[in-house]
């Protein structure tokens, strides 16, 4: 069984029916085109997504993804609030990232303001956001196995999760949409026994990745549905915008903590994982990889941990720590102002792309001189990709359908705002 | 980034086709910015095409209410090779927001330009389906736009409860 | 485990077999045939519960509810994660997640409803069978949550929710303890909640008097009567 089928109708397609109902069956296959709705509540679409799909028997012939029905008009809520008052706003855009849209929207206004972030900042940063790519990464791996049919996966793969989310629980105070991020670096410096925490996690990470790889990787059933299906030739990708995993999968190595290093990704060694068909098993195999490599990452950054401050010095921005608010009068003010009205930022526009999970998460942010933004917009990567998803799945069955929809790793949240 | 001087030729590359093509150039932390007229943005990333910006990352639309021309679209530009991005912009009044579309050489800004006609009003000339993609068909009102209201509800406690559910009222 | 040395023949009483010793005894003597009569009635007394068939039935209702997952947005990752082995709703018998509204009980309204999905929330509701329940889990869900504007609509406008789960997401054991609260309330009562709450507003049956329909709330007595 194999995903590639011949779209030609050729001569010796053409059947004489010899029967009295000959009439019938002699229509038109064209006119046999069925159009059916996928969603938008379906328990494979992940998230509420709606896909008009034109079927052919069980031929995909053409699918239009529909949107909009999460759309929670968050962009214009950000401009309601001050730039402090945004971040929580902004981490619940694509909600298994929320650490990539905090880093994204704070990046805009240092670059906005011209603030230095200190280095212990950064570094804690890239290894929240490293976890926080291992955990996106594993959450796609376990509703896709779902969606496939290896449903224990689900299991085995949240242990894995739940440790992360006490990583995260233990860091920042909460689960999910942790506020950690503020604009100058980090809310608070982590608590003693974090770091080995997180090593013991990375350690039985990369034995768990083994496991699941050996449940996976050359399972029968996996390969027939996942090889060969849903490749798109890579110009074709690029034409539609596609980044991340997708883009990498066909062969680009394109990453922007590689070509375009932000926050001390430079000074890490990793690789990228790049696949060579475009095929969604590449797209399973590079995102297994990149976990692997995030393992590396955030070893490294631990290792190399300077000691300093965790967020930047200047109080016009950043809150003061909260001890100096019973000794200094200056603290109190600074505090004061910056809970009530918030600091202004200088007036322009920017652009601050980042490298997520699933692409290149652009934050444009323009200000004009007030406290809040005048237009936060938030180029999702999935709502990029989802343009491929026609291309992908053209001519293709049902079942490879949903798989290919599984590998596009859509997140509704990202993609309506 | 192109830094300024690169910024510079680039822009006099424009306006030696075209002279009335660019109308601002802008460098700001370290981001080149091009302002050109509407009338000619397929020919100008046409040619920035040519020049080596072949990705279209992002169409995204602002609003800069109160200043006039009103209704902003900005195209994000990617060259993968040299690791360079710059940006386009053009601006458009909300009486007459015609902008020729992309889409047909950057399939990418199908559902982009989409986006900012449903939150903004901007019409792109030239798009296969040119329809409201986040909001529901037969909604009014373009959301994104600085002077449409947040809207949002009182919130429900014990003593507005009674009114509060009774959506058949 | 406490351990009492005692001296066994220092005049102190025979212990008394325990609780345990007895019944396995008495049971012993029941598989034989031995016991007769009042032991015998006593015995039958201990081991048979007495209930109601409403009771049964809640009781069988209220541990086996299958959620029609509405994963809408960051919400469902939390209801994941309270599936998943840390907090195991299984064990509690919520786990068997059906896809078709048909044959759920419970509607897990997990994360932000917008304009666009609102009335496919209803439509969906209104296909589930009764007798049905709806947890609106999460802020958004409740009330509108973070996000005040023009985008989205709490889930009471449109839809009758018997459990708010406050929380932005709610962690899987608050998500826990509201099921276990609507699950309390199954077992009690379930015409306890929004209809008690609210006065049935909104649910009135038409029912056709003197060649006219009127408007009768099954809830208010006074409106039965009158019909």
């Amino acid at each position: 069984m194999s995903g590639t089928l011949s779209t030609q109708r050729t001569a010796a397609d053409e059947v004489v029916f010899e029967t009295p109902g000959q009439q019938i069956n002699d229509r038109d296959p064209e006119q046999e085109l069925l159009t059916i709705n996928f969603g938008p509540h379906h328990p494979a679409t992940h998230g509420v997504l709606r896909l008009l799909t034109t079927l052919e028997g069980e031929i995909i012939r053409d699918t239009k993804p529909i949107i909009g029905y999460v759309h929670t008009g968050i962009e214009k809520t950000m401009e309601d609030k001050n730039y402090w008052k945004a971040i929580p706003v902004v981490e619940r855009m694509d909600y298994l990232a929320y650490f990539f849209n905090a880093y994204a929207f704070c990046g805009a206004v240092e670059t906005l303001l011209e603030l230095e972030i200190p280095k212990r900042a950064q570094y804690l940063r890239v290894i929240h956001m490293e976890l926080m790519r291992i955990n996106s990464h594993l959450l796609w791996l376990l509703t896709s196995a779902l969606d496939l049919g290896a449903i224990s996966m689900f299991w085995y793969g949240y242990r894995e999760r739940d440790s992360i989310l006490d990583l995260f629980e233990m860091s920042t105070g909460a689960r999910m949409h942790t506020r950690y991020f503020q604009v100058g670096g980090v809310a608070e410096d982590i608590p003693v026994g974090w770091a080995e925490n997180c090593r013991k996690f990375t350690k039985g990470m990369r034995d768990r990745l083994g496991q699941y790889r050996a449940i996976l990787d050359k399972n029968e059933i996996f390969i027939q549905r996942l090889r060969h299906i849903g490749a798109v030739p890579a110009d074709r990708l690029l034409e539609l915008g596609v980044t991340g995993p997708l883009l990498r999968a066909a062969g680009v190595p394109w990453d922007l903590r590689k070509a375009a290093p932000y926050c001390s990704y430079e000074d890490f060694d990793f690789k990228i994982p790049v696949g060579t068909d475009g095929d969604n098993y590449d797209r399973y195999a590079v995102r297994i990889a990149e976990i692997d490599q995030s393992c590396d990452i955030i070893d490294q950054a631990l290792d190399g941990l300077p000691e300093g401050p965790y967020v930047a010095d200047d109080r016009k921005v950043v809150l003061p720590p909260r001890h100096e608010l019973a000794t200094s009068m200056e603290a109190l003010i600074h505090h004061f102002k910056l809970v009530t009205e918030g600091f202004r930022v200088p007036p322009g526009e920017v652009y601050f792309p980042i490298e997520g999970p699933r692409g290149e998460y652009g934050m444009f942010l323009r200000s004009d001189g007030s406290s809040k933004p005048a237009r936060a917009h938030m180029r999702d990567p999935s709502f990029v990709n989802l343009q491929a998803f026609p291309d992908m799945v053209r001519d293709t069955y049902i079942a490879d359908f949903i798989a290919t929809l599984a590998m596009l790793d859509p997140i509704l949240g990202g993609i309506d705002r | 980034m192109p830094d300024a001087t690169g910024l510079e030729l680039l822009a006099q590359e424009l306006r030696d086709t075209d002279a009335d093509a660019v109308v601002a150039t802008e460098h700001f932390r370290g981001a080149a910015v091009i302002e050109i007229e509407p009338s000619k943005v397929t020919w100008v990333l046409q040619r920035l095409k040519a020049k080596g910006f072949t990705m279209l990352m992002s169409v995204h639309g602002v609003d800069y209410y109160p200043e006039e021309p009103r209704l902003g679209v900005h195209y994000e530009l990617l060259d993968m090779k040299e690791v360079d991005r710059v940006r386009v912009k053009l601006r458009v009044p909300t009486d007459a927001p015609q902008v020729p579309s992309v889409t047909p050489e950057w399939p990418t800004a199908d559902h982009q330009e989409r986006e900012v006609f449903d939150m903004f009003g901007v019409v792109f000339e030239g798009h296969p389906e040119l329809r409201r993609i986040l909001m529901p068909e037969d909604y009014e009102g373009h959301p994104q736009r600085r002077d449409f209201p947040v809207g949002g509800e009182p919130i429900l406690f014990t003593y507005n409860d009674a009114r509060g559910t009774d959506y058949t009222q | 485990m406490e351990v009492i040395r005692q001296n066994a023949g220092a005049g102190t009483p025979a212990k008394a077999p325990s609780e345990f010793r007895s019944r396995q005894l008495s049971a012993r003597s029941m598989i034989r045939g031995d016991l007769e009569g009042a032991e015998l009635e006593k015995y039958v007394e201990d081991r048979i519960m007495f209930t109601t068939l409403d009771k049964a039935v809640k009781w069988a209702r209220g541990n086996s509810m299958y959620p029609m997952s509405f994963g809408l947005a960051c919400c469902a990752i939390e209801w994941m994660g309270h599936v998943a082995a840390r907090v195991d709703t299984a064990r509690f018998g919520f786990e068997a997640a059906r896809a078709s509204p048909r044959q759920a009980d419970i509607m897990f309204i997990s994360g932000r409803v917008s304009i666009k999905m609102a009335p496919i929330v209803r439509r969906l509701y209104d296909q589930m069978l009764e007798p049905k329940f709806s947890i609106a889990m999460g802020a958004c869900a409740s009330s509108m949550g973070v996000f005040n504007n023009y985008a989205i609509v709490p889930a009471d406008k449109f839809m009758p929710i018997d459990v708010h789960v406050p929380g932005c997401p709610p962690r899987p054991e608050a998500l826990q303890h509201g099921i276990l609260k609507l699950r309390q309330m199954v077992l009690d009562d379930p015409t306890l909640g929004w209809r008690e709450r609210y006065g049935a507003v909104g649910t009135e049956e038409i029912v056709p008097a003197d060649g006219q329909e009127t408007a009768v709330n099954v809830f208010d007595e006074e409106d039965v009567t009158r019909a």
